[in-house]
């Protein structure tokens, strides 16, 4: 099975649509829909479909130039509607006639429709939907690129998205067959398999096609969000972290490359080298980095010792070539492992971790307090510092009232009074909550709207349950045998850490606790993958699994599935509605001001 | 004899049979009812003509009856509207009654109305002489002329545009006669005046056709016209008896030796002139078909065509054709002859052709006798072929079995085999369901073999509908009866039935055939549209479409005149209830707040005050906003939100002062940076005010000074900041502060002072590597040593190597 499949039926759907509209035409696309219609489809493939110009929706433009055919592609949000509104009514009161087609992505919204028809635009408009849900990053890697996903379903309980996730996963499966296994871990996990289920129900296929992926494992980010909170070791999240991967794609600024310029890479599998070290711990890096070198080196001096003119011809024909990227590629890798450590070597970055992993262990609380609190007085950044209170927070279950005041009065004082908002979110979320005591005279939160008592963290009896935190000596960097590894053994991801259960012990039987704790656990088995009163070869499609994160996962835990799937001979992809990291991950939650 | 009812006419044959002997016989007498017939063996319409029947002029109303092609009776009613002038029927069998006004009336073919529309303005005020319905090159066409004498076409019945023909120059009495000509995808009018003859089209023109050889005779005016049935051919008669046939465009005359053309003479010489050929009495009612002409009688109906080619070719005695002989080995062989082998023998190397023709002929044939004695030839004749195809063989039986079917009198479709070519199978299945014959369209479907989506699904889902319209049955008998037909179709949409059942009346019916739509988004907009907005919430949410939960919210929003009432009926569902809370944010925070109101959320309401306080223009805008926030923590006793929150009223306020005393801008700064902007601009007052009235720790402050005196590059005050008091963070702050600013200088004052146990860190800082691993030596520290060393890396050479040795140094002193 191959993912690019999917591409390939984006791509079609994509030139259907664009020739749709005859002759050249403009096309105006979402910020956010750039990178992923890039990785997708690209600039020449647009404009081999007659796109004249492409411009990029911004709140501020009134109108644009161009020529007499638009399209919007974007998602549907009603600001979104607002600008394009605002831009057909200017441009109509100017006296330009265009005509204009507003494609929805991933599909149409009535309440979209509803905004454009108040606004009076309607009559101008045709709309259209581009399913682009799903697509490929690599090759055991998709993504929905919806990194709303997280704020509007579990902050504002908006299940709008959970449609998105439930279509995309049932339009996967009716190109690489329906997954007999399904493993939903947690509410909004269940919510997705129900819909699911629902929707294969209405469009009832002819006939079952034979099935590619063998089981699929849905899980809610809400389980571990200390895994989204612990500093990454591996090359591959160190990039994210360092300097954003944004679909797959990465921007080096001239100080990295060291020729002033910059550059920009696609970081994927067909990349040699990195696929051999982008899961690497990152003290094992350098040495890894320095056996390719060698090994380059080697295949250099091969020219030395050229016999024949056909020898030559081959070196000059294929080794060279080769040779020559290589080289290139890990030159590129050599700096950017450079620039990680400089920037480390610029903050704090030994204190910050050895407080991150005494918090996992739960040690020496005090110092760790008073860490957190030199960071507020020295300014440090606010997102590493709100990292910090949060995982203090979720390791022991609560603040103190007092330390959970005078943390929260100080970052109020230093960062701004906005930041009581995203003090209540991060309560509301259960990442940053104070022991219950007398203050339980806060009246519980309505009934009705039950997500606005926060959630508990129950770190310790996970832990307990799971053994997420190993013995550090027991932690192989080099020949990494433990998931830990991601975390340079401090911590392990739960959802890998699940996965890995499930798939061991074939039964969720012994993991009830576990479920009960992370919301639920729920298992829709038709095959039995390892039986061992039947003989004979199994079908190997039930050893690929499809792990899908609800609310995006880091490359941490991507990393740590690939060491799964090594560990144990799956094959196993990763789906998610976005890749974060810690950083982005509170970033979306802080309340930004526009001052 | 095969031949026995053939008639010659020149070196052509004819041929007539019988189709039907009419059920009405007895009740009719079509002398006495201007008659309407549809063609491919459509419905016959009849209404009592008074014109034909009474000297005395009666009042009452006349009696519209629809009847099957075999002289059944489908429907019938009085007709209690205007004067019909003409009756005709459209392609998908709906009747046009055209009303002397102009009105036309559309009924179905049970005489159930369906829609009516006007042939225009003009029209009603002058009343209409004559209509003719034609078809055109959309469908059905209707033209009319007025008293005026003026001509009006509809191209299209089904979106009827009135269109105004060119008017005849000189025509100031109504024409002798006058016809629709479609053409060039365009209906003209061919009008007679006198002798003259004038064609004029939409586009205002006219022209006056010249009629080549018939002006030579003399003929007189012209009385009678008639277009053929494929508008190719036209047929004129004038007063003295002549008959001028040719080309509708009038360039060929008849006297070519078109084969067509003369069936087509033959057809309007019976049909202008009502000669008895047949020896027919005058009470017959002639239809064009595609391939003949039926005859409609009191007794009988009849059908009258050419001998098509291969029954020729088979049955014309003495025929030597291939055809011909299979089938007379075929009867040979029936009476175990031995001519049979012999006649086959003859035609052997052209038996392929022989068995085709067999099969063809037999599509010919009415009778099904006769289909089988042809079948059975062509089925004699493959035994001999080896490689043939028995796809023609196949198909043949298949359409015989099907048009047999349609042709038995209770459903009264006397269709032939061309005519179905034409008509194709998918219109035919449709005609029958329009005749309400499901049972017959599903099992014409299921021997076809046509897929379930549009045969058997299709027909039953227009069963349903019509199902429901049924007013008499018991609702739940009936959405039961539907339901169990229906569950296991796949592709019937409950919310088509539903709907329909809807636009009767019927309520209760729709809600109950609801249930059974299995996909929300079908169900929803109905359960709207109905009214059952409870319903049409709970399904929405369920089928975890946000988007139909939308649309119904918003729905019920603009139906509920009180939002109040909106708001009691969703806070019972979290998820409507989330959703409409995300939807309002983006439109309106204040909706949002009363939102949070209504559900007693106070902490939320408090949360989106504070979110919307920022929105405003004033700071004292804001901190009205931000007191009101104030009230909501206290309502739910979140005594440390309020206190936040008065403390930031109060900042916002001596912000507020503080600019109106200097002149600079203070708003949106936070406690820290309002501090940090006073220490760089000196303000000692208020920053020792504003310290005391926060209760900023000591330690924050200090950093905080250090931080703003550096950055404001104060150094004296700087200096003298650090002596004032025994300094709560440690001197070593002070290095960092300097260093962050870039001053190595002053930052190598403050080296002396630092605490043995930072000095290790504080040298690196400022760069002094060696000194740093030195002091590290020294102190014995391990760990400290290994920091110098992780921070070598931007340090020179000499200095890094010279660190590096200084490792053994540090081991032997152990």
């Amino acid at each position: 099975m191959d993912l690019q499949e999917l591409s390939k039926l984006l791509k079609t759907q994509l030139a259907h649509l664009l020739v749709s509209i005859p002759d050249a035409k403009d096309v105006v696309l979402d910020p956010d829909l750039m990178k992923p219609l890039d990785r997708v489809a690209g600039i020449t493939f647009l404009k081999e479909h007659g796109v004249s110009k492409i411009f990029k929706l911004e709140p501020n433009q009134k109108s644009l130039p161009g020529c007499g055919k638009r399209v919007y592609i974007v998602r549907p949000r009603l600001v979104t509607m607002k600008y394009i509104a605002d831009h057909i009514n200017t441009e109509i009161a100017k006296g330009e006639r265009r005509s204009y087609k507003i494609v929805m992505v991933p599909r149409k919204l009535h309440v979209c429709e509803m905004i454009l028809e108040s606004e009076g635009v309607m009559g101008h408009i045709t709309i259209d939907e581009f399913p682009l849900e799903l697509f490929p990053l690599d090759s055991d890697l998709l993504s929905l690129e919806l990194p709303e996903f997280f704020t509007s379903f579990y902050l504002d309980n908006d299940t709008t998205w959970l449609h998105t996730v439930a279509s995309s996963l049932v339009n996967l499966q009716r190109l690489f067959g329906r997954a007999p296994n399904i493993y939903a871990i947690g509410k909004g996990a269940k919510m997705v398999h129900e819909l699911m289920e629902t929707m294969f129900e209405t469009h009832k296929d002819r006939k079952d096609k034979t099935f590619h992926i063998g089981q699929i494992f849905l899980v809610d980010r809400d389980i571990d969000y200390i895994s989204l909170l612990c500093s990454p070791m591996t090359y591959e999240a160190l990039l994210d972290e360092s300097f954003g991967i944004n679909c797959g794609m990465i921007d080096f600024d001239g100080e990295v490359t060291g020729d002033g310029k910059g550059t920009k890479m696609l970081l994927t599998s067909q990349d040699e080298i990195y696929t051999q070290i982008r899961d690497c711990h990152f003290s094992q890096m350098f040495s890894y980095m320095r056996d390719t070198a060698k090994k380059l080196q080697e295949l250099e001096n091969k020219k030395n010792n050229l016999q024949s003119v056909g020898d030559m011809r081959k070196f000059v024909g294929n080794d060279l070539r080769v040779l020559k990227q290589q080289q290139k590629l890990l030159s590129t890798h050599i700096s950017a492992s450079e620039a990680i450590l400089k920037m480390k070597g610029k903050t704090d970055f030994e204190d910050f971790i050895k407080t991150e992993h005494n918090l996992l262990e739960g040690i020496e609380n005090k110092e760790n307090m008073t860490y957190i609190e030199d960071c507020i007085q020295k300014q440090f950044s606010p997102i590493l510092t709100l990292r910090l209170m949060c995982l203090a927070s979720l390791t022991q279950e609560g603040l103190s009232q007092r330390e959970y005041k005078a943390l929260k009065t100080q970052f109020l004082h230093s960062h701004g009074f906005e930041h009581l908002v995203t003090m209540f979110r991060l309560k509301k979320l259960g990442l940053l909550t104070e022991q219950e005591s007398s203050q339980s005279s806060m009246r519980p939160a309505a009934v009705k709207v039950p997500a606005v008592s926060a959630k508990k963290s129950n770190f310790r009896a996970l832990n307990r349950k799971l053994g997420l935190i190993p013995n550090a000596e027991e932690i192989n960097l080099q020949h990494p045998n433990s998931l830990s590894y991601v975390f340079s053994g401090a911590y392990t991801p739960v959802p890998c850490k699940l996965v890995e259960q499930i798939l061991t012990r074939d039964t969720l039987i012994g993991l009830e606790d576990v479920g009960r704790m992370c919301g639920g656990l729920y298992a829709d088995v038709k095959i039995k993958s390892q039986v061992s009163s039947m003989p004979g070869p199994s079908n190997p499609a039930m050893k690929v699994i499809l792990v899908f994160f609800l609310g995006g996962c880091t490359f941490s835990e991507i990393t740590a599935l690939r060491l799964v799937a090594k560990l144990h001979g799956y094959k196993i992809i990763v789906a998610t509605t976005a890749i974060t990291t810690s950083s982005r991950f509170i970033e979306s939650l802080v309340e930004k001001v526009n001052r | 004899m095969a031949t026995a009812d053939w008639n010659p006419l020149g070196d052509v044959y004819y041929r007539k049979c019988e189709l039907y002997a009419m059920e009405w016989c007895g009740l009719v007498d079509l002398a006495k009812h201007s008659v309407a017939t549809s063609t491919y063996g459509g419905p016959i319409a009849l209404m009592k003509d008074e014109s034909k029947l009474s000297r005395v002029v009666t009042n009452v109303k006349p009696v519209v009856s629809v009847y099957n092609a075999a002289g059944r009776l489908q429907s019938q009613m009085r007709w209690n509207s205007g004067n019909v002038i003409t009756m005709g029927w459209s392609s998908t069998e709906e009747l046009l009654c055209i009303q002397e006004d102009g009105v036309v009336l559309v009924y179905d073919m049970f005489l159930t109305f369906k829609r009516t529309f006007s042939m225009g303005q003009e029209a009603k005020d002058v009343k209409i002489i004559d209509a003719k319905v034609f078809s055109s090159f959309q469908g059905t066409g209707i033209a009319v002329i007025t008293t005026s004498l003026r001509i009006f076409v509809v191209s299209n019945v089904d979106s009827p545009r009135i269109v105004r023909l060119a008017e005849v120059p000189g025509l100031n009495e109504p024409p002798s006669c006058w016809s629709i000509v479609v053409t060039d995808r365009q209906a003209r009018a061919l009008v007679a005046l006198g002798s003259n003859l004038f064609l004029v089209d939409q586009g205002g023109q006219y022209q006056q056709m010249v009629l080549v050889r018939l002006d030579s005779l003399h003929a007189g005016p012209i009385t009678e016209m008639a277009v053929s049935f494929n508008s190719k051919f036209l047929a004129l008669c004038t007063q003295q008896g002549a008959l001028w046939i040719g080309s509708s465009d009038l360039q060929v005359t008849s006297l070519s030796r078109n084969r067509q053309c003369l069936c087509f003479v033959i057809q309007y010489y019976i049909y202008l002139c009502l000669k008895a050929l047949y020896n027919m009495d005058c009470s017959v009612y002639l239809v064009q078909e595609e391939d003949g002409l039926r005859i409609i009688g009191n007794d009988t109906h009849e059908f009258l065509q050419k001998v098509p080619a291969v029954t020729e070719q088979i049955f014309k005695i003495g025929s030597m054709e291939p055809g011909a002989m299979l089938f007379e080995a075929s009867k040979e062989f029936q009476k175990r002859n031995q001519k049979a082998d012999e006649y086959v023998r003859m035609i052997k190397d052209r038996l392929d052709t022989a068995v085709n023709q067999c099969i063809q002929a037999a599509g010919h044939e009415i009778e099904p006798a006769k289909q089988r004695m042809l079948l059975r030839a062509a089925s004699f004749g493959k035994c001999f072929l080896t490689d043939y195809r028995p796809e023609p063989f196949v198909n043949m039986c298949q359409m015989l079995r099907v048009l047999n079917q349609v042709r038995h009198h209770s459903v009264g479709m006397p269709l032939t085999y061309t005519q179905l070519e034409h008509l194709s199978m998918p219109v035919l299945i449709d005609r029958l369901v329009v005749r309400k014959l499901f049972g017959l369209a599903v099992r014409i479907c299921q021997y076809l073999k046509v897929p379930d989506a549009e045969g058997r699904s299709r027909i039953l889902a227009h069963w349903a509908c019509f199902k429901v319209q049924q007013k008499n049955e018991d609702e739940d008998k009936l959405a039961r009866a539907i339901s169990q037909k229906l569950m296991d179709v796949p592709g019937v949409s409950f919310s088509e039935i539903a709907s329909q059942a809807l636009e009767y009346g019927r309520k209760q019916l729709a809600v109950k055939l609801l249930d059974y739509e299995a996909r929300a988004s079908e169900q929803v907009p109905l359960l709207l549209k109905m009214g059952q907005d409870q319903t049409a919430l709970t399904k929405a949410i369920d089928s975890g479409d946000t988007d139909l939960v939308y649309t119904v919210l918003l729905h019920l929003r603009d139906k509920k005149q009180n939002s109040g009432d909106f708001f009691m009926m969703i806070r019972t569902m979290p998820i409507a209830c989330a959703l409409y809370i995300q939807y309002s944010r983006q439109q309106n925070l204040k909706l949002v707040e009363d939102l949070y109101y209504q559900e007693d959320n106070s902490l939320e309401e408090g949360n989106c005050k504070i979110l919307r306080s920022y929105t405003m223009e004033h700071i004292e805008e804001r901190a009205k906003v931000l007191e009101e926030a104030t009230n909501c923590f206290h309502r739910c006793k979140n005594d440390f939100a309020v206190k936040q929150t008065e403390e930031q009223v109060r900042l916002m306020r001596i912000q507020r002062r503080l600019e109106d005393d200097s002149g600079r801008s203070y708003a949106d700064l936070s406690l820290q940076d309002t501090l940090h902007q006073l220490i760089v601009e000196g303000n000692t007052t208020w920053v020792d005010k504003l310290r005391k009235d926060f209760k900023v720790p000591e330690k924050r402050f200090w950093i905080l000074k250090i931080n703003a005196l550096a950055y404001g590059e104060d150094w004296m005050e700087l200096e003298r900041f650090s002596r004032s008091k025994k300094p709560p963070v440690g001197i070593d702050a002070f290095v960092h502060g300097c260093m962050k600013y870039n001053n190595r200088m002053e930052a190598m004052k403050y080296l002396s002072r630092v605490t043995p146990d930072q000095k290790v860190r504080c040298l690196v800082k400022v760069g002094l590597f060696k000194e740093a691993a030195e002091a590290a030596v020294e102190l014995k520290n391990e760990d400290d040593f290994g920091y110098v060393l992780s921070r070598l890396g931007s340090a020179d050479r000499q200095v890094a190597e010279q660190v590096r040795a200084m490792r053994g140094q540090l081991s032997s002193r152990r």
